[in-house]
């Protein structure tokens, strides 16, 4: 059968009543949020669900919006419904005073470095991940690269001795 | 009796003793710079601990100052044997974020670029495999073509490795003579050329040895863990981006999806020659239906969309608007509508995809780059775990990873 936005949507409300808020379909796809302690119950539901079948993690990073006091950290997951040729994106906000998100690594192992990842450029502290360290950066970083607080280097700042690279 | 280890063991290590080996991150076998300390007990791969991240830099961050078309540059090294399939990527990401319809021409010389660097990079990757099982000659020999691929590329838009090719909206300039000279050359002469290198390999006693049942991965495991492109192909899941959302007009074409059973790396090698028979068919239509286009409708090479693709430079000097616009894309003060897209094209290496969300500024509030090597990376523990060390190393390359890829 077909699988439109409608019945997604239609049946994450069933399940979750009006815990499951923000339906959107920016560009065609269903974008939907949660509260960040349920992210792993509506994973759950959609990848053991016999019609939806969201079985195939495309992507997982977060989002920094520091303009959104006590959800200032998105978790965006990307599922495919390789089957049906569905996508959803499915969005968990954490404030950042206390980024913990439950970790997806039981049910996708492609979970595993993306939260890596996540954590080693956001700081979201992916609770009951089995090795949650840093992944791209250097271990001794004691920040998160991109959050929004930390700009990138002034382009037009002259008090560098950047001689050797044409600045100078 | 068991002797004191010396060397502080990964977690999972046996008690008897064995050997721990670095392999990488400059090893003539890992293609890339990326860590692996393999713990062997003997030949045979007990355990291995990843480290990435040598060549990162921090291109999601750079993005988020960047005005759109100056992240073409960027894309560009990310697989930096198929740089065209990024560059268009993120072109396709663009438009659909600004609402930009491409015509037909266009897509289909995009086609033509994109099947081109598939063919280059799966080339690569299978000859890379050849030379990891002892056999020189067909990469030297299939060299020759990827060089003809190159300057194709060049011909189009002037580079060859990090082509920045296009632009938002089509190309920065037609296809030349020589370009469509040089296509037609290719098209000729490289279905023989294929057809030796298969030769060389495909029932070559030696390689089969090597390859069949090393290396495997069950469809199960594979979507598990996020494969895509190539490698899931091998494992049985006959996935395509370019089937199941085609983009670029990929609809039009007639081409299959070649699909393995059992994942290991003979299969991978087998879907990805496969699939360069496939592009080849794909060029040839592609070919074939740029040259039908008459009159006026061949000399298109772009979208209209003045606010985004830069004005001819003539115009720039005589006509008002085209200035205005020339000046606002070049300083990057072009607004980006607010909208949150993701977008993926069928990488050589998989699903490429590019997760853009604008806040309405100039720049992308925030950029994500899809990697597929940085999603199937994490498997390589689980393909080589109780394999001999060489199968590793050949594991490694038919996996095609592409360290700038991993590491964005």
């Amino acid at each position: 059968m077909e699988i439109t936005n409608e019945y997604i949507q239609q049946r994450l409300t069933e399940k979750f009543g009006d815990q499951v808020t923000g339906f959107e379909e920016p560009y065609g796809m269903l974008t939907f949020e949660a509260p960040k302690e349920l992210n792993l119950k509506v994973l759950q539901f959609l990848y053991d669900d016999e019609v939806l079948k969201f079985r195939f993690l495309t992507d997982l990073c977060a989002v920094h919006y520091p303009e959104q006091p006590g959800r200032e950290l998105a978790v965006v997951y990307h599922l495919h419904n390789l089957e049906n040729n569905v996508r959803v994106r499915f969005k968990v906000f954490a404030p950042i005073a206390a980024p913990d998100v439950f970790s997806a690594t039981a049910l996708f192992s492609a979970a595993n470095w993306m939260e890596r990842e996540t954590y080693d450029f956001f700081g979201v502290n992916f609770v009951g991940h089995p090795n949650l360290k840093r992944i791209l950066n250097v271990d001794e970083m004691d920040y998160f690269p991109l959050r929004k607080e930390y700009p990138l280097e002034d382009q037009t700042r002259i008090d560098k001795d950047d001689e050797m690279f044409g600045r100078g | 009796m068991q002797e004191q280890q010396h060397i502080k063991l990964p977690e999972g290590s046996i008690g008897k003793q064995t050997t721990t080996l670095n392999l990488g991150p400059t090893h003539p076998a890992t293609h890339g710079v990326m860590q692996n300390i393999l713990e062997l007990d003997g030949e045979r791969v007990v355990s291995t601990e990843q480290t990435i991240g040598y060549i990162h830099r921090a291109f999601e961050k750079l993005a988020e100052r960047r005005p759109l078309f100056q992240i073409t540059p960027i894309t560009d090294r990310l697989n930096y044997c198929s740089s065209p399939i990024n560059n268009m990527g993120w072109h396709i990401t663009c438009e659909k974020l600004l609402g930009v319809k491409t015509p037909k021409r266009v897509d289909y010389l995009r086609v033509i670029i994109m099947e081109l660097a598939r063919i280059a990079d799966h080339l690569i990757c299978n000859s890379i495999v050849g030379v990891d099982s002892g056999a020189f000659t067909g990469f030297l020999y299939v060299m020759q073509y990827r060089e003809l691929i190159y300057e194709i590329y060049e011909e189009v838009c002037g580079s060859r490795l990090t082509t920045n090719i296009g632009r938002i909206g089509g190309f920065e300039r037609n296809f030349s003579n020589a370009a469509f000279e040089k296509i037609q050359k290719f098209l000729d002469e490289y279905p023989a050329v294929l057809k030796e290198f298969e030769n060389l390999f495909t029932r070559n006693r030696i390689f089969m040895e090597r390859t069949i049942g090393s290396g495997g991965i069950s469809a199960e495991r594979a979507l598990n863990y996020g494969f895509t492109g190539p490698n899931l192909r091998a494992a049985g899941v006959d996935y395509d981006v370019r089937v199941h959302s085609p983009y670029s007009s990929y609809e039009d074409f007639e081409f299959d999806v070649p699909v393995g059973s059992t994942g290991d790396n003979y299969d991978r090698f087998l879907v990805r020659n496969a699939e360069m028979w496939q592009s080849l068919r794909i060029i040839e239509q592609a070919f074939r239906r740029v040259q039908e286009f008459k009159g006026a409708e061949a000399d298109v090479y772009h979208a209209d969309a003045p606010a985004y693709y830069l004005p001819d430079k003539k115009d720039v000097y005589t006509k008002m608007e085209a200035l205005i616009y020339h000046f606002k894309i070049i300083m990057g003060e072009t607004e980006i509508p607010k909208g949150e897209v993701y977008q993926s094209v069928e990488g050589a290496n998989g699903e490429l995809g590019y997760y853009l969300i604008s806040d309405g500024g100039r720049t992308p509030f925030r950029l994500h780059f899809r990697r597929p090597c940085f999603i199937y990376y994490q498997a390589y523990p689980e393909l080589i775990k109780g394999s001999m060390l060489a199968d590793a190393v050949i594991t490694m390359s038919s996996l095609n990873l592409i360290a700038g890829e991993l590491d964005a």
